[in-house]
């Protein structure tokens, strides 16, 4: 994967002999003549035109993404949303139906409940894994299943045989949000999931300094999806494309990193007398273990837990006395974050709500960076001991 | 214009901007490459390593080559970086012969650094010809001035100096950098090097440091370029993009605060809390028929005034505007202010201040793209506060 990472997509030979691709930001593309405008006009050559319809740093990043993922294409998106966004738009009319595994990034859930359904496109939830319920709510509308794997922030992971099978089983296509597995430690395509997600601003740009999403799937399935994003217009700037093929580079050194921080950080909670409960994929006394285990190389730099015998407001002096990692939203970049899931996302959420998300007053979400393992376990031990 | 001999407002957009031939991308890609691959093994392609050639920063330096008029020009990492160059065309036993209104960071440059390579320096009025004649001796060098003096606002006699410098075989080089190219280009006049702080007007945008070289004659220009190539203070590709970028606009943002500059200047002239105005655009400038000569109707957006005021209160003007932002620093979009004595021009020893007329009520307003009533009423209520 490193060499994919460093090399694919990108052209062999870049313009001045370049050995990186170079930044366009040139919001247009001139025509020599109006005889070279016809070729393009008539499909006889494929070439940059205006900068909502593509960009040379644009294509070069999207390859590079889809040879990661072993999709045959790639589109990226000015964020995560903006890519799910994109896809539903294209993929569902009014009428509709949508099925989505619960535990699921919460403005994902706003997005279909709130604003397509004002499209007339109709939102079910199932319970996370629960393949017999989202069988069951398959019906002639359904075009499409849904879900993380793994979940934000309980670290589910869905048997992507058993998903795939539902959805063949009714004509119905899948998409994954893989943005907390990334296709280090997971690749849903192998497993015949229609549609790939990443917010590329987590682990795939890696730096927590751009926002990006990208939707992988078959050149053919996907066409539709582009020619919607050159309408809506929802495309990346050259400067982040610039950022995420620079980020991708150390993609995989990056991953064993992350992955290691989580196992270990999560070993280290599972045994601390002040912690209740860890998810983390990882761990056997994880639910999702076996399927984790069977499907990913890794388990990423995601962990979950909650503190014993705390409120929220010891559980928030926790956070605030970690010294390494910043109190903040996102993940998957270099820095550790942590975060309390009660007060950072859920906060205007109603009790039974957070309850219904799972989402406790004691629990803790530690995005492990790349930094030395031994200290970020030192830091939380420090902060638990307070 | 025409078509054949475009006007500078024209080259400014079009020169180093030409249409990239691989994508037709409208403006040139950005090349962040440090290296480039070779045609073939003792074979070398135009660019081989990024501190020797950039496509990016290339395409920067014809454009500026061309807006000075000049053969080529070269782009480095600061002004200073620029400055430094020059004087590294010296040897030891050479001397610099450098005007009295210099910017502190030159005077520093000069007193502090060529000293240690045994190159000596001395300051003269450079707006008194005779003085220079007879501070030139058989070890000088290099001159070196600034067309608009700092803060003084003092206007070289371009041509007679040159003159001077050629007739002794000394290098002639100035710091254009209040004047820009749009509104003066020394080269035309005769001087050998034009330096320029691209951070200030060119930039524009305060978002970038940069120092540019440009010179009429090219062996000049190969001694220079060999210099740069081996001591390394080239500009970095997105500093060189955001230049291109800001030179684009260079023309009419430098005409815009050029015209409310002299608004504020004939305004502050007549306040009654301030003593002197020294700009170059006021009648009674002691440069202004030269300023008129070289630069036309628009004298620059540098204003130094003096107020009636001790050092403590001139300090409490300059913190107490709300659209002036306080710092060094000129040239950009953002009007700025500063107090010379304790600010830019605090590297210089007391006695030279003293010398060289930096008082303690002198305050510099670099003047931006704001409303002329605006920076007034900003300027009027700051000084108003003195009096309280």
């Amino acid at each position: 994967m490193s060499t994919q990472a460093v090399h694919a997509g990108e052209l062999r030979q870049k313009s001045e002999g370049a050995i990186s691709t170079p930044m366009y930001c040139a919001s247009t593309f001139t025509f020599e003549s109006t005889d070279a405008l016809l070729r393009f006009v008539e499909g006889e050559e494929e070439r940059e035109e205006y900068g909502r319809y593509g960009n040379p740093n644009e294509r070069s990043v999207e390859r590079k993404l889809a040879a990661m993922e072993g999709a045959e294409s790639a589109i990226v998106y000015s964020s995560g949303m903006a890519a799910i966004v994109g896809l539903l738009m294209s993929k569902l009319s009014a009428g509709d139906e949508i099925i989505f595994f619960d535990q699921c990034y919460h403005r994902s859930r706003e997005f279909c409940t709130k604003h397509l359904a004002r499209f007339g496109v109709v939102t079910h939830q199932v319970k996370t894994g629960d393949f017999a319920a989202m069988d069951a709510a398959i019906n002639g509308r359904t075009k499409m299943l849904v879900s993380e794997s793994p979940t934000n922030p309980h670290l589910t992971c869905i048997d992507l045989e058993q998903f795939v099978a539902v959805g063949k089983a009714h004509g119905v296509e899948t998409l994954i949000d893989a943005t907390l597995a990334t296709p280090f430690n997971l690749r849903p395509i192998e497993f015949g999931v229609d549609y790939v997600l990443h917010s590329a601003t987590k682990y795939l740009g890696g730096h927590n300094d751009l926002l990006a999403g990208v939707i992988c799937g078959t050149a053919e399935q996907l066409e539709s999806v582009r020619n919607l994003r050159g309408i809506l217009g929802s495309v990346n700037s050259p400067h982040n494309l610039y950022l995420l093929e620079r980020g991708l580079k150390t993609f995989e050194l990056r991953m064993e990193r992350h992955n290691q921080n989580g196992l270990h950080v999560a070993q280290f909670l599972d045994s601390h007398p002040k912690v209740d409960r860890v998810y983390y994929p990882g761990l056997t006394s994880h639910p999702s273990h076996q399927t984790a285990a069977s499907q990913m190389r890794g388990y990423g730099g995601l962990v979950t837990f909650t503190v014993r015998d705390a409120d929220w407001k010891k559980t928030s002096r926790i956070v605030d006395a970690a010294k390494i990692a910043r109190i903040a939203p996102s993940l998957g970049g270099v820095e550790s974050l942590i975060e309390q899931p009660l007060v950072m996302s859920y906060y205007n959420c109603s009790p039974e709500d957070r309850q219904r998300f799972g989402i406790s007053d004691n629990m803790i979400r530690f995005s492990c960076g790349i930094e030395n393992t031994e200290d970020l376990i030192a830091d939380l031990d420090q902060a638990l001991s307070q | 214009m025409s078509i054949n001999k475009p006007s500078f407002r024209t080259r400014a957009v079009h020169v180093g901007n030409e249409v990239d031939p691989a994508t037709g991308a409208v403006v040139a890609p950005i090349h962040f490459a440090s290296t480039f691959r070779q045609p073939g093994a003792g074979v070398w392609g135009q660019y081989d390593y990024s501190r020797s050639g950039n496509p990016t920063r290339t395409a920067l330096q014809r454009t500026l080559a061309s807006l000075e008029g000049g053969v080529d020009s070269l782009a480095f990492s600061t002004g200073m970086a620029a400055i430094h160059c020059v004087t590294m065309l010296l040897s030891p036993g050479d001397m610099i012969l450098a005007g009295s209104d210099i910017y502190g960071g030159a005077y520093r440059l000069f007193h502090k650094i060529c000293d240690r390579a045994g190159i000596g320096v001395n300051l003269v009025d450079f707006t008194d010809l005779d003085a220079i004649a007879s501070a030139i001796r058989p070890e000088t060098k290099l001159m070196w001035g600034e067309t608009i003096g700092n803060p003084q606002m003092s206007i070289l006699d371009l041509p007679a100096i040159s003159k001077l410098a050629k007739d002794a075989g000394i290098l002639f080089g100035v710091d254009n950098t209040f004047g820009t190219p749009a509104l003066l280009r020394p080269l035309e006049h005769g001087v050998d090097i034009v330096m320029h702080s691209a951070t200030k007007y060119l930039g524009g945008h305060s978002d970038c440091l940069g120092g540019t070289l440009a010179v009429s004659d090219k062996s000049l220009y190969d001694q220079l370029y060999f210099i740069q190539n081996a001591t390394g203070a080239v500009l970095d590709p997105m500093s060189c993009f955001l230049l291109s970028r800001g030179i684009k606009t260079l023309d009419v943002r430098i005409r815009a605060q050029s015209e409310t500059a002299m608004k504020l200047a004939e305004w502050l002239k007549v306040h009654p809390l301030v003593s002197r105005v020294l700009y170059p655009g006021l009648e009674e400038h002691p440069g202004h028929s030269l300023a008129a000569n070289l630069m036309g109707e628009h004298f620059g957006a540098m204003v130094t005034f003096e107020l009636r005021g001790n050092k403590a209160q001139t300090a409490m003007v300059c913190q107490s505007t709300k659209l002036f932002c306080l710092a060094v620093s000129l040239g950009a979009v953002e009007s700025l202010i500063e107090q010379p004595a304790t600010m830019s021009h605090a590297s210089y020893a007391a006695a030279d201040r003293d010398r060289f007329g930096i008082t303690d009520g002198l305050i510099r307003i670099s003047v931006g793209l704001e409303s002329f009533d605006d920076l007034r009423d900003d300027l009027e209520s700051a000084i108003a506060s003195l009096s309280l």
